[in-house]
């Protein structure tokens, strides 16, 4: 119940700016993946459908290599992200400790230092340090911002943990260990699956960071498309990067349902 | 209350350090550290062959006072306040339309205008090349309305009135870099905005009519101010994200639109100056700071 | 009296359900009016119509003589306070009070002096440049109620005002409202679903179920002479007994009707509006109305034995529980009139429950 004066919802103009600015943010996605199915080399008039762009795709030894080490770089970096934010997240939730807050500051500020920043800051490193860029050095990058919110997410999935849940187990005769697997993990576990899900989709994004930390054998599929775009455009791109789309649109899928799947079961 | 389910670390140190040390030593050997090697370069001189020289010198700073650098460092700033301030006019007329949709639209738009964060940066940026190019679609529906004028002139005897179609050459410019980090910041103002305006108590909207504001009012004296937080929040991170990009520029800029995020990934790729490179990178970040800063402070001094 | 607020046939649908239904009422200039019904009787929804927020979808709402249809909520001569307070997080006390006044242009001297002189009535001179974060649950609602008084409205519309309040200060705003409505003279019309805050405050209550008016009357009148079964049990406590009417007889103090019901027996009460043709009767009396005797009473009184069963004991009454043969119960409310510790009833006993006809209610159902 809102008075009609001011139910914004309901004004025409501001529904107009609503819908054009959800197709401005949607036509040069789906215009490209349209693109991808055009049977034309140099126009984007419509010429027929096609399948031609994908199969080049598919065939090209290069990209091929940079999807792959794209999926390991994105399974290294989930999988550290992941365990590293379960620990920050529950250390953050359980503990009082000096220099929480600025723990709590510095946590954030990966997702706040501009990407480029943190990208020639972890070349600088690496070459002082005369490490060969490689995937490992992708993926210690790339698990940098990743953690922090994995570590966000399971924090506020504790916060809504009843402690008298733990202090009933032991109280019961479990111990600590039984009482982490058995009640807090079980507790936990739509937050890790929804943070690893972000820290996955975020690693087959990245392309600032994954610049400055990848050489000559460790291209990452954005990095590949890159310098295709740069050499010019062809619609084999426009497939490969309707591949990553895809990818990551599924990723993020799962992410949302296992969310939503979480929200729903704790409803009365 | 919770605060006192939170126990010392002392209670049990084993699991606390077992907890603490992996993620810290992370943050600290990957990012405190190579950030920390950034400043230090950033204040070092400059060997003949580029090498990092252990002497302290601002000289780095002042250099990218140069007209040239400045320039360029301006251009950015005013790159990013236009992106921030468009964002921030349809974000927030998106998100007042989110906020007071009925409760079943609520959850499928705050979707769709997420949804695009999960595409890839780098091919929403390269995808508005083949709408903007000269053979572009935005080119050829313009060139089609410009036929169809000719042929309705045409109609009334006054062909050859109309000049000849010339397709705009609108990739390659400061307005399609604009238009690209519009497109890749928007969401960024939405959702925190809606968050704003969604939590507003609709109440204290009524009873601003209630005493005799007209709806215009109650939006600039009620509504604006109440959201303000979340709005700004918004506006930061588009414009700090605005401010540090480089893929835009770099695929849809032209000749004169490269930003400090160029400058910066050309120091240390083709002119291999890491010294300059580092002072433009920690420019950038004590204006990130100072702002992230301003903004805690504020949201601190407003009271909930 | 002349009526400030006319509601006629007002109805408000939201989808297929009506949450007001054909409602009409009037409110005499001065009066302290409440409306008062459970959690969804529409009484909001009617309060948000008198308020402008709602469009009715038939009938009409005058206030003070001018038809109110299509008037915006800013240009009618309303004040409301809402449940929650509504107040301006941003602005100091003395911003949300004055704010009124500063949107329709009043100069800015006359708002500070007409917001010092409102904050002096609802006695909080010396907070105007509080936040309103910085004030109490019970110092947010007066600043409420400032905020629509300093407008001079000819109507103060009040939404669930005390329901934020806890039970000790929500007493003390009783007294502080029909204060401040002595004091400033306009009609009050306030929206509760707590009976005691209607009957203490109010001069006229109109009772509401399912978004229809079932009764405006007096609170003294509401309680004893309810005329239906919703609000005979809505108001208060009572015994009812359901019976079917079984003809009059002529007595020498009047007509009366005789009852029969399972639990009741075959009673005869005064006739007091209900029909004789009726054929489901609802027989009710007020706990306090019914007198407890180890002794069968006399031929007078309407009687029923029965065991106690339940003692409660609420400080100034004992609410005794007999269960009668056949399960229906009866409840008799006892004033502990003096400092005996112990009641002299006990679960177990036998006892009569007895009252007088006179105070039999007989409702239809």
């Amino acid at each position: 119940m809102i008075a009609r004066q001011i139910d914004f919802a309901a004004r025409r103009d501001l529904r107009a700016v609503l819908a054009a600015g959800l197709v401005f943010l949607y036509a040069p996605i789906l215009v490209l993946i349209a693109f991808s199915f055009n049977d034309s080399r140099r126009t984007v008039v419509w010429q027929g459908f096609t399948v031609e762009w994908y199969r080049q795709a598919f065939e090209d030894e290069a990209l091929l290599e940079a999807a792959l080490n794209s999926l390991i770089v994105a399974a290294g970096s989930t999988i550290l992200s992941t365990l590293l934010g379960i620990m920050l997240g529950l250390a953050l939730h359980r503990y009082r400790f000096r220099g929480k807050a600025s723990l709590e500051g510095l946590v954030y500020l990966p997702i706040v230092v501009p990407e480029v920043c943190l990208g020639v800051a972890l070349l600088v490193f690496f070459s002082a340090l005369d490490v060969t860029l490689s995937l490992a050095t992708v993926i210690a990058g790339h698990v940098v911002f990743s953690f922090p919110f994995v570590a966000v997410i399971v924090r506020a999935r504790m916060a809504g943990f009843d402690p008298a849940l733990e202090e009933a187990s032991r109280d019961l005769g479990a111990g600590t260990w039984q009482t982490f697997r058995c009640i807090m993990l079980p507790h936990m576990l739509p937050g890790i699956a929804a943070g690893a899900l972000i820290a996955l989709t975020l690693s087959l994004d990245d392309f600032v960071v994954t610049f400055f930390t990848s050489g000559p054998g460790s291209t990452t599929l954005p990095i590949k498309i890159y310098a295709m775009v740069r050499f010019s455009v062809t619609p084999a791109v426009n497939a490969a990067s309707t591949v990553l789309i895809l990818l990551t649109a599924l990723a993020a899928a799962a992410a949302m349902a296992l969310n939503r799947r979480d929200t729903t079961r704790e409803l009365p | 209350m919770r605060h006192d389910r939170l126990r010392s670390w002392r209670e049990d140190g084993a699991a606390f350090w077992a907890l603490t040390a992996p993620p810290v030593l992370w943050l600290v050997a990957f990012f405190v550290v190579p950030l920390a090697m950034v400043w230090l370069v950033s204040f070092a001189g400059r060997g003949p062959q580029g090498q990092v020289l252990p002497v302290a010198t601002l000289e780095n700073y002042a250099r990218a006072l140069e007209p040239i650098h400045l320039l360029i460092i301006a251009k950015s700033v005013a790159i990013a306040v236009a992106v921030t301030a468009i964002c921030v006019v349809i974000g927030v007329a998106m998100a007042l339309v989110i906020a007071f949709a009925p409760t079943r639209w609520k959850n499928p738009l705050l979707l769709l205008v997420m949804l695009p964060f999960w595409t890839n940066l780098l091919i929403r940026t390269y995808s508005w090349i083949a709408l903007l190019r000269s053979e572009g679609l935005v080119n050829l529906g313009s060139g089609w309305l410009h036929e169809a004028a000719d042929a309705l002139l045409g109609l009334v005897g006054l062909d050859g009135l109309m000049p000849a179609f010339q397709p705009v050459e609108l990739l390659y410019s400061t307005s399609a870099v604009i238009l690209s980090l519009i497109h890749i910041h928007l969401p960024f103002v939405v959702l925190p905005a809606y968050a704003a305006l969604e939590r507003i108590d609709r109440d204290c909207l009524e009873s601003s009519l209630d005493l005799g504001a007209t709806p215009a009012q109650t939006f600039r004296l009620v509504m604006l101010p109440m959201a303000m937080p979340g709005i700004a929040t918004g506006a930061l991170i588009a414009f700090i994200l605005a401010l540090g990009s480089f893929v835009a520029a770099d695929l849809l800029g032209g000749t004169d639109s490269i930003m400090i995020g160029n400058l910066i990934q050309r120091q240390f790729t083709a002119s291999n100056d890491w010294q300059f490179g580092a002072a433009l990178s920690f420019l950038l970040l004590y204006v990130t700071f100072a702002l992230v800063w301003l903004n805690a402070a504020r949201r601190a001094r407003v009271p909930s | 009296m002349a009526a400030i607020i006319e509601v006629r046939d007002a109805t408000k649908r939201f989808g297929a359900h009506a949450a007001v239904d054909r409602v009409s009422l009037s409110v005499a200039e001065g009066e302290f009016f409440a409306l008062l019904g459970p959690s969804g009787c529409g009484k909001t929804t009617l309060l948000r119509l008198i308020a402008g927020f709602e469009t009715a979808d038939g009938g009409s709402i005058a206030i003070d003589g001018t038809d109110m249809t299509g008037v915006e909520p800013q240009d009618r001569p309303v004040g409301m306070v809402f449940q929650s307070y509504a107040l301006f997080p941003h602005m100091t006390v003395a911003g949300n009070v004055g704010y009124g006044l500063r949107v329709t242009g009043v100069a800015k001297s006359e708002i500070e002096r007409r917001v010092a002189e409102t904050l002096a009535l609802v006695k909080l001179d010396g907070y105007a440049e509080r936040m309103p974060a910085q004030l109490s649950g019970g110092q947010r609602q007066r600043v409420a109620l400032a905020r629509a008084l300093v407008k001079r409205p000819r109507v103060l519309l009040l939404d669930e005002p005390l329901s934020a309040l806890d039970a000790k200060l929500r007493e003390q705003m009783r007294h502080e409202l029909v204060r401040l409505k002595q004091s400033v003279g306009i009609t009050f019309v306030i929206v509760t679903h707590d009976q005691s805050e209607a009957l203490s405050m109010a001069d006229r209550v109109a009772v509401m179920e399912l978004g229809r008016v079932r009764q405006i009357a007096a609170p003294d009148e509401l309680y004893e002479h309810p005329n239906c079964r919703f609000v005979a049990e809505f108001i208060g406590r009572i015994n009812l007994f359901d019976g079917r009417a079984a003809g009059v007889v002529e007595e020498a103090g009047g007509r009366r009707l005789i009852v029969e019901g399972a639990a009741l027996g075959r009673v005869g009460v005064p006739m007091n509006g209900a029909s004789a043709a009726a054929s489901a009767l609802a027989v009710g009396v007020r706990p306090e109305k019914v007198r407890l005797d180890a002794a069968e009473p006399d031929d007078q009184r309407i009687r029923l034995q029965g065991r106690v069963v339940e003692i409660a004991y609420f400080g100034e009454t004992s609410q005794i529980m007999l269960a009668l043969d056949g399960g229906a119960t009866v409840s008799a409310a006892l004033t502990n009139a003096t400092r005996s510790v112990r009641p002299g009833v006990a679960v177990g006993d036998v006892l009569w429950a007895s009252w007088d006809p006179a105070d039999t209610l007989v409702l239809e159902t």
